[in-house]
């Protein structure tokens, strides 16, 4: 028995030395940040933080077009967030409820387009923002990233999981299609609407790609796109450089902490291990 | 069907109008895209204009081009450098973050998952300065292995096991979600039963929860698959394809040639080649997502 305790006691041990490796990177660009940039290249700087300077994020907050990326990245990624729930509910609802000609071709067509690789389209999708005028705009960054169909196949899932006489009661009560939707199927799957939301939310805060090809007026990046511009204009000045990168960080850490159980659950959810 | 009732020509049409909002998005932003990458595939077309139709031209080119086979080769040998390791790790990781109960786990599950959610640009940033030449704190690491400084994004043997590395620090914690959801499908009771019978720490590992753990691990490999497939933004952010093109992969050819040498019709005959190949793989991950749903 005492065997099996130090046995497990020297697993726990691994299992946070482990941990402490794998934070080690974000620690070490909040110690470099909080620092000046002299101390940061200086020899006896250590692994310890010995300083909590904030001029470094001052200057990236206002020498730095940080808060006009943040609020493209906000206004994209909520717009985003809101036509992608909404649609794919309503595309999922009448998946799931209701019969009606060309129904499995849609379905075929959900499945399929959850395999098409966007990444492979940027070039005909570039060249349909630019026959639309929408390069360097938010329609332009906003439109390829609407189509995420794993939210209709969650949602499928959920929606054919609601007991059929709910729905039955409702219909014979005089109320049509889209009471039903809006006033029970969504109040009933409000826990996994919030998870898709969130996730829908973070995947459109961090996608680098598409925005990188479609904006190239500084007025008009995202945070992913807009602190590589930081990069090329500071040079080596790592304490600011971590600055920039923390603060590019902090909204989507900071949900991440708030709503951590319902991210996981989201994400398990919908890559299918779970149901 | 002439006689079709109007009630139901109207339920119909409601359900008409609730996929109108999806499928009129789908059309515009992915039917006809990949309607007009694989036409443009067999033209000469510039990035912005019109070209003519070439037939098989620009496949043929494809097959002569060195920068191609490169790329493809690049794309196999980091799929190799992440997908297999990265698997390994998270397992590894699952399996000792399982252990841990309350908030500890909780804890513990957060800082590995936590980088997942980083813009790759922030992941970048970080890592450059880690691995910065003059002052990178992980310098003396590599000091000690090689007896020198390593530029490493500009070294051509260093450069993929680092961006593998970057990337696996960046994307594990997805796959040990998966792990641990897949930990937590299986059922106490057979360790329970395991136990019984006397069954040692690894031998449980063994009978019990690799067996039981396959599906998932199948869903991680295939998944990574796809995702290492599409390899373009640490590239493009930490070494932009070099040195000597070391790096350069088929997604960075795909820009290269569409938005930098202005060539419409090429690039989209290259990224018809990555499009086949991440379709087939994820034709491969469907049919095991099935399978795996069927067996609950």
């Amino acid at each position: 028995m005492t065997r099996r305790r130090i046995e497990n006691w020297a697993l726990t041990l691994v299992t946070l030395i482990a941990a402490a490796i794998w934070f080690f990177p974000l620690y070490w660009a909040g110690v470099t940040s909080l620092r000046s940039e002299n101390n940061v290249v200086s020899a006896d700087a250590g692994v310890i933080p010995d300083e909590f300077n904030p001029v470094s994020y001052i200057d990236a907050l206002f020498n730095t077009r940080i808060p006009t990326w943040y609020w493209n990245s906000i206004g994209t990624s909520l717009i985003i967030t809101v036509v992608v729930i909404v649609s794919g509910m309503m595309c999922a609802y009448a998946l799931s409820q209701m019969r009606f000609p060309g129904r499995r071709l849609l379905y075929g067509i959900v499945l399929a387009s959850f395999m098409i690789p966007s990444q492979a389209l940027v070039v005909s999708q570039f060249i349909l923002m630019n026959d639309l005028g929408l390069v360097n705009t938010w329609a332009g960054i906003i439109l390829p990233q609407l189509v995420v169909p794993v939210v209709i196949i969650v949602y499928k899932q959920f929606f054919d999981a609601v007991p059929k006489e709910l729905r039955e009661a409702v219909l014979l009560d005089g109320g049509g299609e889209y009471t039903l939707l809006w006033k029970v199927y969504l109040p009933l799957n409000w826990g996994i609407t919030t998870a898709l939301a969130i996730i829908t939310f973070i995947g459109a805060w961090n996608a680098f790609f598409w925005p990188f090809l479609i904006v190239t007026s500084e007025s008009r990046m995202t945070i992913p796109v807009g602190i590589t511009q930081v990069n090329d204009a500071f040079g080596v000045f790592y304490a600011r450089l971590m600055s920039v990168a923390l603060l590019g960080a902090m909204p989507v850490a900071l949900a991440y902490l708030i709503f951590q159980r319902r991210v996981t659950e989201a994400v398990m959810i919908s890559s299918g291990v779970k149901g | 069907m002439a006689m079709v009732s109007t009630n139901r020509r109207k339920h119909w049409l409601i359900a008409y109008s609730l996929i109108a909002p999806f499928l009129a998005i789908f059309l515009l932003a992915f039917g006809y895209p990949t309607w007009e990458v694989i036409r443009l595939s067999f033209t000469n077309a510039p990035l912005i204009g019109d070209g003519e139709f070439v037939g098989l031209a620009n496949f043929e080119r494809l097959f002569g081009d060195r920068m191609f086979f490169l790329s493809l080769k690049n794309n196999g040998y980091f799929l190799l450098l992440t997908v297999i390791p990265t698997t390994l790790i998270a397992l590894g990781i699952a399996l000792m973050v399982n252990r841990l109960s309350g908030r500890m786990q909780a804890f513990v599950l957060a800082i590995f998952f936590l980088p997942y959610i980083l813009p790759v640009s922030v992941v970048t940033l970080i890592w450059q300065w880690m691995l910065d030449l003059q002052f990178g704190i992980l310098q003396p690491v590599l000091e000690f292995t090689t007896g020198e400084p390593v530029a490493v994004f500009g070294n051509p043997y260093w450069v993929m096991p680092m961006i593998a590395v970057v990337t696996i620090w960046w994307t594990n914690g997805f796959n040990v979600l998966l792990f641990i959801a897949g930990l937590r499908n299986i059922p106490t009771e057979l360790y329970e039963a395991a136990a019984l019978d006397g069954a040692k720490r690894r031998q449980q590992f063994r009978r019990v929860t690799w067996p039981l753990l396959w599906p998932v691990t199948a869903l991680v490999l295939t998944l990574q698959l796809i995702l290492q497939l599409k390899i373009f933004d640490q590239i493009y952010l930490l070494s932009g394809g070099g040195p000597f093109n070391q790096s350069y992969v088929l997604l960075m050819l795909v820009y290269r040639e569409a938005f930098q040498l202005n060539h419409g019709g090429y690039a989209s005959a290259v990224a018809l080649v990555l499009f086949v190949l991440i379709a087939v793989v994820s034709v491969l991950q469907f049919q095991l997502l099935r399978l795996a749903g069927g067996r609950r």
